[in-house]
């Protein structure tokens, strides 16, 4: 008896959607019996990770802050991934964008007309833009392979970010505790209720922008073309080197808004760390929700909570936050390991020699 | 700075270089049968804090066995989703490494800051050893570090002078070329993803028994990364493995003497050197696209489903 894939000859619908489904759930199992071989109650463990941090106001507003600059990042970064361009350097991008836009406010300090936080959203995603057009550069004139470089650039903003909060940036009336002085209240964005403040529209923005697109623009569907089947975008004549550009111009762009839109809300200053790998779970979040950004909406809401999770297990059983990431990179193994189930079926073979002829002609008429 | 100290700087470059060598290896053998994982780092990390568990608990043999066993078993999950599940290479990659954090950090708990009973000593080769400054130099180091050098000539032979090897190449070549001669594609792919992760175990190991000794979260500091990247500096051949891990072993002790001596550069600056050089390697080496094409493996990253 063995197992076989065999090509379904159109994709499986139920699967598309059904898939995530079972990889939630594959996971949340998978956490249990990690609970339980840690020798806590897995019900408990399970409760807090998931459920407890979205059973109170407070919590589900840090959810939608959380679940903000991952959705942002995430739909930027999905139409590289759509057109086979390997953007992994979110972070760094994310990172220029708040120094550039935390530099704006502070240089218009202590002004803060609402023009201010326009200039700052501007130079985020300048910053954001500026940044991730260095391994577009690379790529498009040298063949420079962009995996690598936008990586490495992202430990190069983490310097450049630590040398500017404790130069140029650092609070000039405070001690020498490296952080910028406090944003002046009017750079900040507005309060909805709790935590949550107005830029969670620019998430529904970027959310609606990346819908259109992705479905109705021509250039989103180049992108597709370049990303899928590069020979007949050449034959269409569809420009690679202009997809690699485009990828990465707007996911530097969404990750500097993304940087902006944190360091505008409850942290309003420039401190020395500010976020919690945004930057690359949102890779996962454009996976997982199969960059679509309906899904990757889901997805983000789904890390954000267990980034909120990561932190009720540190308070209730004592686990280190590490173990977020841990959950999110399970759910992203299940996710494409499910995702095989749409393109291929699973058949077992009993007896290999007699069924072979029958189960072809079973394969076809699907 | 006299010659003892020179000596002395020249060793730690030796010692910084190692965990490159071995990640660096095994991900070219991986790359070279045209599957590209980029969970070095998550499996580095496995290695790192298997090994140290392993070696607090029953000492340094079974330490680096669980090190290589750590490496394997994530390399096969690797090589479960994108061989027999052909999931995206390049995405189950990044989860392989963003789990492997994770998880080091998970197991590592009870082991944080604790220290070993022992250190893992030094080979002396007899007669050699006595020869001053390169006595030191050469042939006084601890047995993983001349286990990497002895793993570096036989891959190299491998690749190169067996059959082993050709077939090897051959799949990462084209793969359909491959199986239509008859090869098992997914079955060779495995064992190279396989010894890909017992390498990067190694490389872990290296730093938590050797190099640091000592277990603490992320510990790796982005050395898979570098090892990915010392592979397409390296353009796919072993020995240029060697140069590059050097290189950066170097510029990592330059960067720490630097500091020590009051440099007028901002720290931050020297911190990021690693990663700027790296960079500017990977333009230097790439923008010969001539030469990334004749020596890159073709089927690098795609994805194969043998369909009969």
């Amino acid at each position: 008896m063995r197992v076989k894939l065999e090509p379904r000859v159109a994709s499986s619908q139920w699967m598309r959607y059904g898939g995530p489904v079972m990889a939630l759930a594959a996971t949340v199992i998978v956490g249990a019996i990690l609970f339980a071989a840690l020798g806590k109650n897995p019900a408990n463990g399970i409760y807090a990770f998931f459920i407890a941090p979205v059973t109170t106001l407070p919590g589900v507003a840090d959810l939608l802050v959380k679940a903000t600059p991952l959705v942002i990042c995430a739909i930027g970064l999905s139409i590289g991934f759509r057109g086979n361009v390997w953007n992994i350097g979110a972070e760094g991008q994310l990172i220029v964008g708040a120094v550039c836009g935390g530099a704006m406010a502070l240089a218009f300090y202590p002004d803060d007309g609402w023009y201010v936080l326009s200039f700052m959203v501007l130079a985020g995603m300048a910053g954001g833009m500026a940044w991730a057009a260095i391994p577009a550069f690379l790529r498009s004139r040298f063949n420079v392979n962009e995996i690598l470089t936008s990586l490495m650039l992202t430990y190069v903003a983490i310097e450049l970010w630590k040398y500017m909060i404790t130069g140029p940036l650092l609070d000039p009336g405070g001690s020498s505790f490296p952080q910028s002085r406090e944003f002046p209240p009017g750079t900040l964005f507005g309060v909805i209720f709790e935590s949550a403040r107005t830029s969670v529209l620019f998430a529904v923005a970027v959310i609606l922008a990346g819908w259109l697109f992705m479905t109705r623009a021509l250039q989103g569907f180049k992108v597709d073309v370049v990303g899928q089947a590069i020979q007949a975008a050449h034959y269409a004549g569809f420009s690679q080197r202009r997809v690699v550009w485009l990828s990465f111009l707007v996911a530097g762009g969404a990750a500097g808004l993304a940087g902006l839109i944190e360091i505008t809300g409850p942290i309003k200053q420039l401190p020395l760390k500010f976020t919690p790998g945004y930057g690359f779970v949102a890779i996962i979040v454009a996976f997982v929700g199969r960059l679509h950004p309906v899904g990757m909406t889901i997805a983000a809401l789904l890390m954000a909570l267990m980034f909120l999770g990561g932190d009720e297990l540190q308070f209730e059983l004592n686990l280190p936050p590490a173990i977020a990431g841990m959950f999110q990179g399970l759910l992203l193994f299940f996710v494409l390991a499910s995702e095989v189930l749409i393109r291929f079926r699973i058949r077992v073979i009993r007896s290999a020699r007699r069924t072979a002829p029958e189960a072809s002609q079973a394969g076809a008429g699907e | 700075m006299n010659e003892d100290q020179i000596v002395q700087l020249l060793i730690l470059m030796l010692k910084g270089a190692s965990p490159l060598i071995f990640a660096a290896l095994g991900e070219l053998i991986v790359e070279k049968s045209g599957v590209l994982n980029l969970g070095v780092e998550g499996m580095m990390l496995m290695g790192a804090v298997a090994g140290f568990i392993g070696a607090s608990e029953y000492g340094f043999v079974v330490g680096i066995f669980f090190a290589m066993a750590a490496g394997v078993l994530m390399s096969l999950l690797f090589g479960v989703l994108t061989l027999s599940l052909v999931s995206n290479q390049v995405a189950t990659g990044l989860a392989l490494t963003i789990f492997g954090i994770g998880l080091s950090a998970f197991v590592g708990i009870p082991f944080e800051s604790t220290k070993l009973e022992s250190t893992i000593g030094v080979i002396e080769i007899p007669l050699l050893a006595d020869i001053p400054l390169l006595g030191p130099l050469l042939f006084k180091h601890d047995p993983l570090l001349y286990l990497s050098i002895v793993l570096l000539a036989l891959v190299s032979w491998f690749l190169y002078r067996t059959r082993g090897g050709l077939i090897l190449r051959a799949v990462g070549e084209s793969h359909d070329a491959a199986h239509a001669l008859g090869y098992s594609v997914i079955k060779i792919r495995y064992i190279a993803v396989a010894f890909g992760g017992a390498m990067a175990g190694l490389g872990g190991a290296y730093l938590s028994l050797v190099l640091t000794p000592g277990w603490e979260q992320d510990m790796t500091a982005q050395r898979g990364w570098i090892a990915l990247a010392l592979v397409v500096f390296a353009t796919w051949r072993p020995m240029r493995v060697l140069v590059g891990a050097w290189l950066f072993g170097g510029l990592t002790i330059l960067n720490l003497w630097a500091q020590s001596q009051g440099i007028g550069l901002p720290q931050q600056l020297l911190t990021a050197l690693p990663f700027l050089a790296t960079i500017v390697v990977l333009v230097l080496i790439s923008r010969d696209a001539a030469m990334i094409r004749l020596n890159a493996p073709a089927s690098l990253g795609k994805p194969f489903h043998p369909t009969s």
